[in-house]
């Protein structure tokens, strides 16, 4: 039975979310607005919809708890925004990130790129003992909607890059910790395989 | 390799029934929009607008109880548009499941409303439809038409609303940089002149709104063929086109249409 909570930020539809979960191996999925009670999951999503300030206040409370799974190797998947709130601070927001890991979130370069960056682009990973990505090929089509991007100080937590405009790291992974630039609940079949990695990594924990 | 560019059907849909003849082969109900949905989706469609064509006060529930459906059976994102007039018609669409909705009379008469839209759910859920048509009587002296000099008559490109069927005396140009400003993720540009002609995109006017703006613009109106979507690709910017009538007969499956477009040199999502 594994169990899996999404946390709320109170920005709207997690109904995709909740459907990929269900649909990819997950036996219940649950919406949370606390992580007070996250012993109870055997994994925790932070999904990807949102602004950054208002998803930092949403949380910033249970920081502390955040901080506390991670250490027990909770898995823990962050999608888009979701990825982006775990560093030290955006240029979306003035609120701190949740510090988590290290590192900042900047907008993507307006001069060179379209903003936001909408559509199908590729994997291209680095990571080939990647447990996130375990069986998606390279050069994977993956789905993105972002304006913003993550620059870890730690290159080795970077599991796959994208090309726009430049080499963007676009998952990353360090032990139980992953997250993804793209919504793999968005990206078809790579996203489905992407989700059920996630799945089976919670059921094995 | 880059961005690929998107291919996006648009399903019109009235009284939560997908109109226009749709002949598929292997599909039960063709009007079926949520059987339509998972067929585009498996075919390889990169993503999918449905536009509500009634949007009568009934017809709000339909669709919300079409939306959920539809966001239970496919993994790529969809756009629903048509008769979003307020802050909680669009709340309610993206809170049954669609990733976007795209408006347009209501950004016209309520600028602010793609504001609001962008403060709540983000940039990407907005999606601003501009319809433009052709006008020849331009104002010389009215600096804020942008007038193009065509090789018979000077026009200007002006913004339509109520399905194409107004003027609103609007610069599309200029309309274009305000939505960004104003927050729109990205535009999803019909040309009225080419609608329903099958001669291609509005090239012409693809070129003056990508060369205006730097969020993704969506061409649509007039695709009648693959090469269609070869020559908006190739001669413009865009970044995704969208098509209806194509689709709706089983010789254009989306796969063949991706396949030509690689074939083409076009960077798409095989």
């Amino acid at each position: 039975m594994t169990k899996i909570a999404i946390f709320d930020f109170g920005a709207g539809n997690l109904f995709n979310l909740h459907q990929s979960l269900l649909g990819n191996g997950a036996h219940s999925v649950e919406i949370i607005r606390s992580l007070r009670e996250l012993e109870n999951y055997d994994g925790l999503v932070l999904p990807g919809v949102g602004n950054f300030d208002s998803a930092i206040s949403s949380m910033q409370k249970d920081s502390g708890l955040l901080n506390a799974a991670v250490d027990k190797g909770m898995p823990i998947l962050g999608i888009c925004l979701g990825l982006e709130m775990l560093f030290d601070k955006s240029e979306e927001g003035i609120l701190e990130g949740l510090k988590v890991l290290d590192g900042d979130v900047l907008m993507l370069p307006r001069m060179k790129v379209k903003v936001p960056h909408i559509g199908w682009n590729n994997l291209r990973i680095v990571n080939t003992g990647s447990n996130l990505l375990k069986g998606i090929p390279q050069d994977s089509w993956v789905y993105f909607v972002h304006s913003y991007h993550i620059e870890p100080q730690d290159d080795k937590l970077i599991a796959a890059v994208t090309e726009y405009g430049s080499k963007l790291p676009v998952v990353i992974e360090r032990s139980n910790l992953f997250g993804t630039q793209f919504h793999p609940e968005k990206s078809g079949k790579i996203g489905a395989q992407i989700m059920k990695n996630f799945v089976n990594i919670c059921e094995q924990n | 390799m880059p961005l690929s560019k998107r291919v996006i059907p648009c399903l019109d849909v009235d009284n939560g029934r997908v109109v226009k003849g749709i002949k598929f082969r292997g599909v039960k109900d063709a009007g079926d929009p949520v059987e339509l949905a998972k067929t585009y989706c498996d075919q390889g469609a990169d993503e999918l607008v449905f536009l509500d064509i009634t949007a009568s006060k009934q017809d709000r529930e339909i669709m919300k109880s079409m939306v959920r459906k539809v966001a239970s059976v496919i993994d790529i994102p969809f756009t629903v548009g048509g008769g979003i007039k307020t802050l909680s018609d669009a709340r309610e669409i993206l809170l049954n499941g669609a990733d976007k909705v795209s408006i347009n009379t209501a950004t016209v008469k309520t600028p602010k409303l793609v504001t609001d839209l962008m403060k709540i759910f983000g940039r990407q859920c907005v999606v601003v439809a501009i319809d433009v048509k052709r006008n020849y009587e331009v104002d010389e002296k009215n600096e804020k038409q942008t007038i193009v000099h065509g090789p018979e008559r000077d026009f200007y490109f002006e913004v339509m609303i109520y399905g194409g069927s107004k003027g609103t005396g609007i610069d599309a140009i200029r309309w274009a940089k305000k939505v960004e400003e104003l927050g729109a993720g990205e535009i999803l540009l019909t040309s009225i002149d080419a609608d329903g002609t099958k001669n291609g995109y509005d090239i012409e006017l693809t070129n003056a709104i990508c060369n205006s703006v730097r969020i993704p613009v969506i061409a649509s109106g007039g695709c009648g063929s693959s090469d269609h979507m070869v020559e908006a690709f190739k001669k413009t910017d865009v970044d995704a086109v969208l098509a209806a009538s194509i689709f709706h007969y089983d010789k254009l499956t989306l796969d063949k249409v991706k396949r030509y477009l690689a074939e083409k040199g076009i960077q798409t999502r095989l």
